[in-house]
């Protein structure tokens, strides 16, 4: 049955400082509203760009949007060059992984199982001998190895987390999208993943990533993006975009920034 | 579960290598099984043969000299014409009928789905009846399987379009969808049988119980090449299956076309069930409990689910059709009902273990 169709192309090599992926005057309307007006941005190989913005400001419609899970009302999101459309759902695959920010599981696999699943756009193709290799890298990079044989569904909220986090690592594209990856986890945690997602930026992937904790964007991130009611506000190194004035207006609360003494990078703190 | 101390790159593979070898223990012996629950249902009966004699029948068939052959005056006939026939439309049914269960979990992303449970059976049952009370035979044998085939594939998108809603299938919307099927097969079933004569009432009531009493080889032949294909697409669609358990959402993210994925399941589903359903009627929780036990033995990857399934059902409904048809003298039990008291409770307690684990109905 798949032999009938076209084979997939195989991802050819990338150029750190390529764009990987970009939006292009995005609108997503939903129910009468624009949930995402007139969103440009681009993201290159070998960046790690955080999404930040309020509630409802359209962070995962936006990530929707460029993972092609959903299609804008006008717009065009261009992967690699080539709109969304004009990849097979399985070439997607071989580009692009998404963290979505729920995880569900009908039936209790365990983990190495799930993160083995993050390998099936490469089945039938020469890069899945490199299956076990990356699995297992994947787990440890996510903090799992340790409970590869437990059924996925007995872990913990965080568990869960850093276990579809190594599913997505394994899938082994250039470009990431991920919803919140951080938020279930315990700040050791968080740190662990973050450096593993900075040093697979440093690789010459593109990552983009929806964060609340503006600490966190303030510290890894090469380029910080905010959404504020559907528009992008801002968007460059954290130091230009998480200014006090900014900061205060679109999250509606008075917020301080205070240069670390140490490394210099933003550290955010709302007025109490 | 087994845990490991060690976390060396060798840690996780050893594990994953048992389970493997686990599956294949798993489908070896049930094909073991299999074949001795056959011999054994071949031998008992009202005509009692000798297991020997069976096995030495079926090589003198073979073109080979082996073994004793039968020695009753109608033996030989009692076996090739009367139990063969029927034990292996047994085991064809039970195949089918558990390969149907085991892909319609899968595709449903719900361990509760069964062909019986949600209404397919019945849907298909009426394709079949209306086929046999309007003396349709246009294409023989096949007419009925074809009759039962539309009628199934019908409800069972009928069911899949009425059960999911967001891109999943919640379990209180999936039962109520099959009372609901249920009831108007059920009742287009007695409007069918209110309009027939005796011959066909007789028909139509044995396969609402469920019964292996008609089996010829013919109907082997007709319902075999569809259990067969099922099974052969299903066990292509193994890999897809698996990542489907992940939500539709995130297994597209992952390269599978899930449109056609949950079309083909569909077409399996229909094509099993029908072919299952047309010779024997509805036979009821095979396909919840078979592949159930399986996924409790060997975990649920599809691979592996997908044809020790099979291998089980064949080996259940075998079974279970020797003691339909020789605890009682002279008498047989519905088959359909001899399931059915043993499904009904597992299916109780599957459904409040589904509850205690969602923490009430999710």
């Amino acid at each position: 049955m798949i032999g009938l169709r076209r084979r997939p192309r195989l991802p050819g090599p990338v150029e750190r400082g390529e764009v990987a992926l970009a939006a292009r005057g995005v609108f997503v309307r939903r129910a009468g509203r624009d949930v995402l007006s007139d969103v440009g941005l681009q993201v290159r190989h070998g960046e790690l760009l955080m999404l930040v913005g309020p509630n409802g400001a359209g962070k995962s419609t936006l990530l929707a949007a460029l993972s092609g899970d959903l299609r804008p009302a006008a717009g065009e999101v261009v992967l690699q060059g080539r709109p969304l459309e004009a990849w097979t759902t399985r070439e997607l695959a071989m580009r692009r992984a998404v963290l979505p920010q729920q995880h569900s599981l009908a039936f209790s696999f365990t983990v190495a199982d799930v993160v083995r699943m993050g390998r099936s756009p490469w089945a039938g193709t020469p890069l899945e001998d490199e299956d076990d290799v990356v699995v297992l890298r994947a787990m440890r990079d996510a903090g799992i190895a340790e409970f590869a044989d437990r059924a996925f569904t007995s872990l913990s909220g965080g568990e869960q987390a850093r276990t579809a986090l190594a599913r997505v690592l394994a899938q082994h594209t250039e470009t990431l999208l991920l919803d919140e990856p951080t938020s279930a986890l315990d700040i050791g945690h968080q740190e662990l993943v973050f450096s593993a997602l900075c040093a697979e930026a440093e690789r010459g992937r593109a990552i983009v990533a929806v964060v609340h904790d503006l600490d966190l964007a303030a510290a890894y991130a090469d380029r910080v993006a905010m959404l504020s009611r559907g528009r992008l506000v801002a968007c460059g190194p954290p130091p230009e975009v998480l200014t006090a004035p900014l900061l205060s207006e679109v999250y509606r609360h008075g917020i301080e920034v205070l240069p670390h003494p140490r490394t210099d990078r933003p550290i955010i703190l709302p007025r109490r | 579960m087994t845990s490991t101390t060690e976390t060396g790159p060798a840690a996780p593979e050893a594990p994953r290598h048992t389970r493997a070898l686990r599956g294949g223990l798993l489908i070896a012996a049930l094909a073991v099984a299999l074949v001795v629950a056959v011999v054994v249902a071949a031998s008992l009966g009202q005509v009692s043969i000798p297991p020997q004699e069976v096995l030495g029948s079926v090589m003198h068939r073979l073109g080979l000299d082996l073994g004793p052959q039968p020695t009753g005056p109608q033996a030989e006939n009692a076996l090739w014409v009367v139990r063969f026939p029927r034990v292996a439309l047994a085991a064809v049914t039970g195949a089918s009928l558990a390969c149907a269960g085991a892909v319609m979990q899968g595709v449903f992303g719900n361990p509760l789905a069964e062909p019986g449970v949600i209404g397919v059976s019945s849907g298909a049952a009426v394709g079949a009846a209306a086929v046999i009370v309007f003396g349709l035979n246009a294409l023989g044998n096949w007419t009925v399987v074809l009759a039962a085939f539309a009628a199934g594939l019908l409800t069972t998108l009928l069911v899949y379009a009425v059960a999911r809603s967001g891109g999943r299938t919640e379990v209180v919307t999936l039962l109520l969808t099959g009372i609901a099927v249920t009831a108007v097969a059920s009742a287009l079933l007695g409007l069918l049988m209110f309009a027939s004569g005796n011959d066909a009432l007789r028909a139509i009531t044995s396969w609402q119980l469920g019964s292996l009493a008609s089996a010829t080889w013919p109907a082997v032949a007709a319902v075999a090449p569809c259990t067969a294909a099922g099974l052969a697409v299903s066990c292509a669609c193994a890999r897809r299956l698996d990542v489907l358990a992940l939500g539709e959402r995130a297994a597209r993210q992952l390269g599978v076309d899930v449109e056609r994925l949950r079309l083909t399941g569909v077409a399996v589903i229909a094509l099993t069930t029908s072919a299952a359903v047309a010779f024997s009627g509805i036979i009821s929780f095979v396909g919840l409990v078979v592949p159930h036990l399986v996924r409790m033995a060997v975990g649920p990857g599809h691979r592996v689910l997908i044809p020790a399934s099979a291998l089980g059902g064949a080996v259940l409904v075998v079974a279970a059709d020797l003691v339909a048809r020789t605890s009682i003298p002279y008498q047989e039990l519905p088959l359909g009902v001899l399931t059915a008291l043993v499904g009904g409770p597992f299916f109780f307690w599957l459904l409040r273990r589904t509850r205690n684990r969602a923490g009430g109905w999710g």
